[in-house]
């Protein structure tokens, strides 16, 4: 039986350009206060707009407001309820860390403003450097990486400029091998490439643990630059030969940068800088909570040994020492302490303009100053706990691959619902009907069918069993009734969507009705 | 702690339930000597209360935030309608997740639709993606998508770019086997020198700034038209967005790729971010282009929707063959944009773009009417410009911030030690007249202050 839902009216909407009505205006500006200039003069003809901005939606504020309105209802959200994407820590927005990100003297502050003048923004991003070092056990941070990608790129390049200052360029041309697990998250390969890194893929265990003698084998050619590993890996498995696997990598010459996207799972409990690892990269939109938003914005700190510390991106933050004088007008001045420091010679460069995702740190620190020291580690324990006990209650139904206790996410297959026909995009399809949002799917590429869910601590008991009911419930469908789930969802505004016609034939963006037309016939 | 529903009666219920004994035991699979046997060091919890006054009253050491501003350079302060906070506060679109379910994440992906649209119309280009992190990795990105539709490696950015955006290009390319050289601009002009000598067969890309780094607003066709001939892209970069309210479109000049910094539209200042950036190209690129894209799909029944799509080119299914490690972006200011955007429409956009460009050239002509102040240089502008102070400018806006409170732009020497006098000046329609007359004043007074200071 569904209880988490049930179906209401859904508004239609446009989009906002088949909305439009000539003469509309949303807006209202202060009259020009100023002597007014001929146009040509300030900005010759030649270099003005003369399409007047043709096809841009005229709407008024009302038509803005029930526009996204409207179209918001479309959306499934953390508010709604629980969001079990694997790898992904949908976890609880806070609406505190929101209006922390909007006070005024934060929200305007430009960032090319004087250091002296902002200091109260150099503070935070000090105050989080230290207590992210302290969470991860790596004492060297940077906050500009603007997502996990990023912050994996900047780990990666940080190992290279490494490794070429330790074996200078000609030796180190010869360790250009990045050593990636099968189950790892695409981003890693990919980031491996970009540091110009050719991957080399480690084979999982029958239990779902990095192989260690395929680990040996691969690290015997002195070509080794560094792993790439998550841990807990993407089985939500915790690589308990950690130690192990640093050491093999480390004695062969290499470094272990660790995907930190299951940090999770840890916090207040292991610190990756004490099991070995080198450098490492947080979500700040995971781990610590800062709104996913749809796709963005992220915050990918990289936290790293002192050892590669010199290598971090510029500016860092760094205390002030000496106090400067303010020669023109004789008296010293009291200077902050704190400022931007570019002089690292070593370093990889910079990754992004200004200082990186600001806002998104403001919220990560005000979420660890909420939690504090013990709830940062009760969040920890609830998570890790919520996914055991859906782990505990779905291997009656569901093929749970690997045997080992799972951490904060726990993977399980269609094996036995494929057998009639029905497989994990059915089977995440007819979730909706129940009201919830699927789990990640088809992730890990190593398990077939995998349905990797990740309750997060913001889930309680009652929501969990309600999940539980649905996913036995859909068991039973899939056995009695397949057609059920192979065509859900049956309670959205839309079906299943063409996606291969989507991707043969993209439209990406709207135009008005008769080049549509002429696009067609041609 | 309030955000975990379980109460710890709950908690301990379900470790019962499923067999473990104690919530150190859930952790039994981490070696014990790993497990970190003490309370992190970290402060004990604030509540609400103290949260906020601890976070108001760091914010007060930040009175540059209260300043009266004419700073720019890569982030500007426009005006931003109360709605656009409004609406992309909604939980249904701030705490949802990256729209990998199409049938109930429609809003999303319905968004970024019409962002995309938008951007394309802007631009004056085909298509363009779902967002990069902000201008400056976008046209990092362009540099790297250039490589690949070209599959030259050379390439010639402009000395007249942001600095901070050719760091990160920098950065991108080190180990990309891309030879990235800059082009020289005219000391007098202020523009790209079109005496490209370094121009030719092996370049991908010529990447141009317009209106560039100090404001001035380069030859976009002329540039293409040398870049084209020798099969070369042009890789036009945008940092101030509202300037395409009045300047011809980078699409409308031939540009291949079109890049920029998407704050200026109804995204706060926030220090440095979070920002987005814009990436548009041409259609023939489609499959070559960073990040995620959103296309019109249809259900079985007919009825229309959106899906991400294309997405082969993405790090999820190449991996190392993807055309960028780019995974989250920049979603929800994409949406803050997308909303600015149509709320202001074309008539709003056009005309905060005509005040921003008419005020500065109000404020560049009282400053030019300054003894001792010019302007160096002579191509048109649209609402930055640099001001040649007579003596160091770092030490004279800093005695305008402390006697007068205004920041009166940034000084050029922080990225060029070879402009002491320098600095920049941005103008938006946020600036009164008033507000600039002051700037006018204070230098005014300022100048004459150390004169008589030094004649005495």
């Amino acid at each position: 039986m569904i209880t988490k839902v049930t179906t209401h009216i859904s508004p239609n909407e446009r989009l906002i350009f088949e909305r439009s009505q000539p003469g509309r205006m949303g807006f209202s500006l202060p009259p020009l206060d100023v002597d007014e200039a001929p146009l040509d003069e300030i900005i010759p003809r030649e270099f003005q707009r003369d399409d007047k901005l043709a096809g841009m939606p005229e709407v008024t504020e009302v038509d803005v407001i029930r526009h996204f309105t409207r179209i918001s209802t479309w959306n499934y959200s953390i508010d709604q309820g629980m969001y079990p994407l694997g790898s992904c820590t949908m976890k609880y927005n806070s609406r505190l860390n929101e209006k922390v990100a909007r006070i005024a003297g934060f929200a305007n502050l430009h960032p090319l403003s004087s250091e002296e003048e902002a200091q109260g923004a150099l503070e935070v991003i000090y105050e989080l450097q230290q207590h992210l070092a302290e969470i991860t056990g790596l004492p060297g941070i940077s906050l500009q990486p603007a997502a996990g990608a990023h912050g994996e790129m900047t780990g990666i390049m940080i190992i290279r400029a490494f490794i070429d200052a330790r074996d200078g360029k000609e030796k180190s041309a010869q360790r250009r091998t990045m050593l990636i697990p099968d189950s790892a998250h695409g981003t890693n390969p990919a980031s491996a490439h970009l540091s110009g890194f050719t991957v080399k893929t480690i084979k999982s265990t029958a239990e779902g643990l990095t192989d260690l003698d395929h680990l040996r084998e691969l690290c015997a050619h002195g070509d080794v630059a560094g792993l790439m590993l998550t841990n807990p890996n993407t089985l939500g498995l915790f690589e308990r030969n950690i130690r192990e696997i640093c050491d093999i990598v480390h004695d062969a010459g290499g470094l272990v940068y660790m995907d930190g996207a299951n940090m999770n799972a840890l916090v207040g409990v292991a610190r990756p800088g004490d099991m070995g690892v080198d450098v490492i990269h947080l979500n700040l939109h995971k781990t610590f909570s800062t709104p996913h938003g749809g796709g963005g914005p992220g915050s990918g700190p990289c936290c790293c040994t002192k050892e590669l510390e010199p290598f971090l991106p510029v500016p860092r933050i760094v205390a002030q020492t000496s106090v400067s004088d303010d020669e023109t007008d004789n008296h010293r001045l009291k200077s902050g302490p704190l400022r931007l420091d570019f002089d690292y010679p070593q370093s990889i460069g910079r990754v992004k303009a200004f200082f990186g995702n600001y806002g998104m740190m403001l919220r990560a620190l005000a979420y660890i100053l909420t939690h504090g020291r013990d709830g940062l580690r009760e969040a920890t324990e609830a998570a890790v706990l919520n996914a055991r006990y859906i782990a505990n209650a779905l291997v009656s139904d569901y093929d749970k691959p690997f045997a080992s206790d799972p951490m904060h996410e726990v993977v399980f297959t269609d094996k036995r619902q494929a057998r009639k026909g029905a497989h994990t995009l059915d089977i995440a399809k007819r979730l909706i009907d129940y009201g919830f949002h699927p789990m990640t799917i088809y992730f890990p590429l190593i398990v077939s069918g995998a349905m990797l869910i990740e309750p997060t601590e913001s889930v309680g008991r009652l929501e969990l069993d309600q999940f539980i009911d649905a996913m036995r419930a859909i068991a039973q469908e899939a056995l009695e009734d397949p057609e059920l789930l192979l065509n859900a969802p049956h309670s959205t505004r839309i079906g299943r969507l063409d996606e291969a016609t989507a991707a043969r034939k993209p439209v990406l963006r709207w135009k008005p009705k008769e080049s549509h037309s002429t696009a067609a016939q041609s | 702690m309030r955000y975990i529903p379980n109460s710890p009666d709950e908690r301990a219920e379900m470790l019962q339930q499923i067999g473990v004994s104690s919530m150190e035991n859930l952790f039994d699979s981490i070696p014990a000597d790993l497990r970190l046997r003490r309370s992190l060091n970290v402060p004990d919890a604030l509540s609400e209360l103290e949260l906020l006054k601890k976070f108001d009253t760091t914010a007060t050491r930040n009175p540059a935030a209260n300043r009266i501003s004419f700073l720019g350079a890569g982030a500007y302060a426009h005006y931003v309608p109360t709605i656009v906070d409004h609406l992309i506060s909604r939980s249904e679109f701030f705490t949802s997740y990256t729209p990998y379910q199409p049938e109930i994440s429609q809003g999303t992906l319905q968004a970024i639709f019409e962002f995309q649209t938008l951007v394309c119309q802007l631009t004056g280009m085909d298509i363009a993606n779902a967002s990069m992190y902000d201008g400056s990795t976008a046209m990092a990105e362009a540099v790297l998508m250039a490589e690949r539709v070209t599959r030259r490696t050379k390439v010639l950015a402009s000395s007249a770019i942001h600095p901070e955006y050719l760091d990160v290009a920098h950065t991108y390319v080190q180990h990309a086997g891309i030879e990235l050289q800059h082009c020289a601009y005219s000391p007098e002009a202020g523009t790209t020198s079109h005496d490209l000598s370094n121009l030719d067969e092996k370049t991908a890309a010529l990447v141009i700034q317009s209106p560039n780094f100090f404001g001035c607003i380069e030859d976009v066709q002329a540039l293409a038209d040398k870049a084209h001939a020798v099969g070369a892209l042009l890789i036009v970069v945008v940092t101030e967005a509202m300037s395409f309210g009045l300047l011809k479109s980078p699409g409308a000049c031939g540009a291949d790729i079109v890049v920029a910094e998407g704050q200026s539209f109804g995204v706060p200042l926030s220090f440095g971010g979070p920002y987005v950036g814009l990436f548009a190209t041409r259609e023939k690129y489609a499959r070559q282009i960073p990040g995620r894209l959103v296309g019109e799909a249809f259900d079985t029944k007919g009825r229309r929707g959106f899906v991400l799509t294309l997405a082969t080119r993405e790090q999820h299914i190449r991996r190392e063959k993807a055309t960028s490690n780019i995974c989250t972006n920049e979603g929800l200011i994409a949406l803050a944009s997308t909303v600015y955007l149509e709320t202001m429409g074309p008539r709003g956009i056009e005309a905060v773009a005509t005040q921003c460009a008419q005020k500065a050239h109000y404020a560049a002509r009282k400053v030019s009417e300054i003894e001792g102040f010019s302007l160096p240089f002579s191509a048109p502008f649209f609402n930055e410009f640099v001001v040649r102070a007579p003596a160091d400018a770092s030490t004279l806006l800093k005695k305008l911030a402390n006697e007068k409170g205004i920041d009166g732009g940034i000084a050029l020497a922080r990225y060029d030690a070879n402009r002491p006098n320098d600095f920049l000046v941005c103008v938006t329609e946020t600036n009164t007249r008033e507000q600039i007359d002051n700037l006018i004043d204070g230098l005014k007074y300022l100048t004459t202050k150390t004169q008589r200071h030094e004649a005495a």
